[in-house]
């Protein structure tokens, strides 16, 4: 036999977008955007912090530092957390089945977020909570951060995944699970990528945050200056900027051809480009001297913001060309499916199962056929099943038919060592009649 | 069907949804809702019972802050995640459903997103203004005010998640108007509001009190003043809550009945509708032993006499959530899908062709006596396995046991006999969808599952098998006749 590629092709739900596409995809880019700044500030920011807190058990003041932007994450995690909800919306209703499947094929991984994140966000404020408490225990104090920074940095792994795996249909019928599925092209590269944007992005708010004029951070600090610590900021974006370049670089390379298109590559390019250009600013900016700190700050934030929408926006661009074929084939699939269910519905098959009405009963043919199919499962005719035999019944109800349909329709509670039988209010009286002749007529 | 199957067999994939669920609604009634007037409330009274020169009492005003850090960062964690949570769990176990819910109520999802991340960030700006707004009395006052406003700003994120899960409910809104209005007009939305809001805000004060006697020294005086006020709180909202619930309970049966094709009360909803009787009765003596008590003896008022008032308040709300799930069997979405995710409409197709031909994902699409008991695997996946594990809560072993005798051998004969009946009997069960040999196939599984005890993997471990006849190659095929037909029909025209 030929070895080929299994690719499902499910049926789509078979409702209409609740929006034209094009403004759930400016929805998804755009709402997406915002949730991944708070995202890298929220990594970024326990990543920096730990690194700050290590640093300060030999410089108190890096730890009056770490302290600082440990006060951040617990606020940006908010925010991160609250704006994801919309891009999940929006990509659930635009590539439901696709994203749906990842979801269930990578389950475990896809629900442990849940108390993952949870646990993540509980340390966060623990560490920052217990910072004076815990002045004098610095090794378990660091240990919380850095078992939050390990929960961080998981995480993302799992939403990568999902979110590559969405895209190859033909892969869904070999992944066994989240494992299996993380080891698909593309995904670490794209996650180092991720990372890189975190320290990056954090780098420029440290900057910015600690350029506020209502800032008073001359009554937090006791020898470093604003300037240093922009200096700081800085160095962390460099840092950040050149690793993203350089992942970057690797997922362009690595990207499976699938959705891959001149576009997709152009604006990739472009976006590679916005990246250098920070970085040339930020290295102009550290060689400058600390009075002109802030000359190219707007230019690099800017440029930063607009390789994400780009980035984001090619991305998009992949994975709208990833599926074409494949939405097409499922749309026709569904289409022709409804077609069926229609004529089905239309001209529906004989009820094989529910009533097999046997003529030669004669008089009693349709009451047996109807308490064979809703009564039998649990009466017999002479022996107790679920419920007592159909003699007993007889005994009990010879001659008071009313008071048998009315048990039918209301069961009481009768056989202690018995369970309650389900009551048929649904069956119409001249079934029930019918039923009852049945039962009364057993010998 | 159309999607992986996750499955949970040991602990259910509903009951996942339910615990999810029913602590988010915990946090967001109990530590959002009901706390955050009772936090306010406590504030201003800091500011009236304050010291001539000074803006509030500072001791009282710490103590709570410090209650206040509790509620702000549970919510921000458990509270919001728990949130996310619920789409996660419901994505997993019933895609089909989610998915047509949101292509049809985005902007009711939409609106409860906005509320969501306006009552986050309120939160977060009454929370951590506090200390700053303590420099001045205007600045106090204001932040009082905005106490107030936000107390306001989350009820009504409750009034609008009410609706949503009313319109969600009521059967008849899907197939006809589908708007969201409906949510509103449904019978029991008013009777929910007046159950939850009271109820609310008694869980609120009994947790109030709980962190009460944590956060202040014994025989302090803020804590007795602190314990007092906190009874009073709980003794005002207590009859609000006993009439909430009872009008809540009287037209549960109604709504009920509206919601199951056939009007029959199923034996769990019974059972627990009788609980919930008790559930009022107790709930409502506990709070009002507790409040008295509060008020006559606070200073003998301690964490452990008010841990056990709180867990029960807390569950008051948790069983009148578990009651309610009933009201949507075995339907997800009134009268169109099922909650075996298979819409009502395809019902007459699959009892045609079966519902493994068009399963996307089954490794058997034709039956064979050699492949019969793996057939039975795939059909109780898409048929039972919403419900119903092997061996865990809800296994349809025992179920089976429960009818036939535990521990005697199934007898296939009979359980074929009572699965097409099933959904009369037992209306929270949608019918069986399949066809005769399936049916075969399903009880010869159970009884296998029975002799075995094997358990059953769900497609986020043992991943899935592709139904050939759902693929690329065949699609393709059966599209490209298709077309060849219209065509031909065309031409004949
Ligand atoms: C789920 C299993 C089940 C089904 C299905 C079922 N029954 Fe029963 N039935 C029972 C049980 C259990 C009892 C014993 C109840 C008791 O004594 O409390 C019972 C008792 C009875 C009795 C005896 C009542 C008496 O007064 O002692 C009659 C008559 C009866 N069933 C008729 C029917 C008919 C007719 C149907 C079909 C429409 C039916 N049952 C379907 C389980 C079932
Ligand atoms: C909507 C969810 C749902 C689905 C789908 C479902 N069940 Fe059930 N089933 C239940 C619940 C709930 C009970 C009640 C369990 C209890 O009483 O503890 C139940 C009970 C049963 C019982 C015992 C009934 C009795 O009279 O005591 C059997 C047998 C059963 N289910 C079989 C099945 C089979 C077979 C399937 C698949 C074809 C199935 N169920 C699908 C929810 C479901």
């Amino acid at each position: 036999m030929l070895l080929q590629i299994n690719t499902p092709v499910p049926k789509d739900i078979p409702l209409d977008l609740p929006l034209p596409e094009w403004l759930l995809v400016t929805l998804l880019i755009v709402s997406f955007l915002f949730h991944i700044i708070f995202i890298n500030l929220m990594v970024g920011g326990s990543i920096i912090t730990l690194w700050a807190q290590i640093k300060g058990l030999k410089n108190k003041q890096y730890d009056l530092f770490a302290y600082e932007i440990a006060k951040t994450i617990t606020v940006n995690k908010s925010i991160a957390v609250v704006l994801g909800v919309a891009p999940l919306l929006s990509i659930n209703t635009l590539y439901t089945v696709y994203f749906y499947s990842a979801n269930a094929l990578t389950g475990f991984a896809w629900i442990m977020i849940i108390p993952l994140v949870t646990i993540a966000f509980l340390l966060t404020y623990l560490h920052k909570y217990s910072w004076t408490v815990m002045s004098k225990h610095r090794g378990i104090h660091i240990g919380i951060i850095a078992l939050s920074v390990l929960i961080f940095l998981f995480i993302p792994l799992i939403f990568l995944t999902n979110v590559n795996l969405m895209m190859f249909p033909e892969k869904w019928g070999t992944v066994k699970g989240f494992l299996s599925a993380l080891v698909l092209p593309n995904v670490f590269p794209r996650y180092f990528e991720f990372l890189g944007a975190c320290i990056a992005v954090t780098g420029i708010f440290i900057v910015w945050y600690n350029g506020r004029k209502n800032y008073p951070f001359e009554d937090i600090y006791y020898t470093f200056t604003r300037a240093q610590i922009k200096r700081i900021g800085y160095h962390i974006a460099l840092i950040g900027l050149a690793a993203q370049i350089v992942f970057g670089s690797i997922v362009l390379m690595t990207l499976p051809a699938k959705g891959v298109s001149f576009e997709v590559i152009e604006i990739m390019g472009v976006a590679g480009g916005l990246l250098v250009l920070a970085l040339w600013w930020i290295w102009k900016t550290i060689k400058d001297t600390d009075e002109r700190l802030d000359k190219h700050f707007w230019k690099i934030a800017i440029a930063i913001l607009a390789f994400m929408v780009c980035y984001g926006g090619s991305r998009q661009m992949y994975r709208h060309n990833a599926l074409d074929k494949h939405q097409r084939m499922m749309a026709s699939h569904t289409a022709s499916f409804q077609a069926m269910s229609k004529e089905a519905r239309e001209s529906p098959v004989e009820e094989e199962m529910d009533l097999v009405i046997d003529e030669s009963l004669g008089d009693l043919a349709k009451g047996t056929a109807l308490f064979q199919a809703s009564c039998a499962g649990c009466h017999q005719l002479d022996q107790q099943l679920v419920g007592p035999p159909i003699k007993e019944m007889k005994q009990i109800y010879e001659g008071d038919e009313e008071k048998l349909i009315a048990w039918i329709k209301a069961p009481g509670k009768k056989r202690q060592e018995l369970m309650q039988m389900p009551g048929f209010p649904q069956i119409p009286d001249e079934d029930l009649k019918e039923i009852a002749k049945y039962i009364l007529s057993v010998e | 069907m159309d999607f992986p199957m996750f499955h949970l067999d040991w602990l259910n994939d509903r009951f996942l949804i339910a615990v999810i669920a029913i602590i988010h609604v915990m946090i967001n009634h109990g530590l959002a809702v009901g706390f955050i007037p009772y936090i306010t409330w406590l504030e201003y009274k800091g500011v009236k019972n304050a010291p001539p020169d000074q803006i509030t009492d500072n001791k009282w005003d710490n103590l709570i802050y410090n209650k206040m850090k509790v509620a702000f960062i549970i919510t921000t964690t458990i509270g919001a995640m728990t949130g996310v949570g619920i789409w996660f769990s419901v994505a997993l176990v019933s895609p089909s459903s989610i998915g047509s819910l949101i292509r049809v109520f985005y902007w009711a999802w939409f609106t409860e997103w906005v509320v969501f991340v306006t009552e986050v960030v309120l939160i977060m700006i009454y929370y951590l203004t506090w200390k700053n707004s303590n420099k001045s009395l205007n600045a106090k006052l204001k932040h009082i005010r905005f106490g107030a406003f936000l107390s306001i700003a989350s009820w009504i994120t409750m009034v609008i998640i009410v609706s949503i899960l009313g319109f969600m409910m009521d059967p008849g809104n899907w197939n006809t108007d589908k708007s969201l209005l409906n949510g509103f007009t449904n019978p029991i939305y008013l009777p929910q509001l007046a159950f939850r809001t009271p109820v609310a805000m008694l869980v609120g004060g009994v947790f109030g009190m709980l962190l009460t006697t944590i956060f202040s020294r014994k025989d302090s005086e803020i804590r007795t003043k602190a314990i007092k006020y906190a009874g009073r709180w709980v003794l005002l909202w207590t009859p609000f809550a006993i009439a909430g619930a009872i009008f809540y309970w009287n037209v549960m049966p109604e709504a009920m009945k509206a919601n199951m094709s056939t009007a029959v009360g199923s034996m769990d909803f019974e059972q627990y509708y009788d609980l919930l009787k008790y559930f009022i009765v107790g709930a409502a003596s506990l709070s009002i032993i507790l409040a008295i008590w509060a008020l006559a003896k606070p200073k003998k008022v301690n964490f452990a006499v008010v841990v056990l008032p709180c867990l029960f308040v807390f569950g008051f709300l948790g069983i009148f959530e578990r009651v309610r799930e009933f009201v949507r069997k075995p339907y997800v979405i009134g009268n169109y899908m099922y909650s075996n995710l298979l819409r009502e409409e395809d019902y007459p197709l699959y009892k045609k062709d079966g519902i493994l031909k068009h399963a996307t994902y089954a490794s058997v699409h034709e039956i064979t006596p050699e492949n019969k008991v793996m057939a039975g695997r795939d059909v109780f996946i898409l048929t039972c396995s919403r419900c119903h594990t092997t061996n865990g809560i809800n296994s349809i072993i025992d179920v089976f046991e429960n009818m036939y005798g535990k521990g005697k051998p199934l007898n296939e004969q009979a359980m074929a006999t009572y699965i097409p009946a099933m959904h009369q009997g037992r209306a929270f069960m949608p019918p069986f969808p399949g066809n005769k040999k399936e049916l075969e196939a399903l009880v010869a599984y159970i009884k296998q599952l029975q002799e075995s005890g094997e358990s059953l993997q769900g497609a986020q471990s043992a991943g899935v098998a592709i139904n050939p006849l759902n693929a690329v190659d065949e699609v393709a095929k059966g599209l490209e006749a298709e077309a060849a037909q219209n065509k031909d029909n065309e031409t004949t025209k």
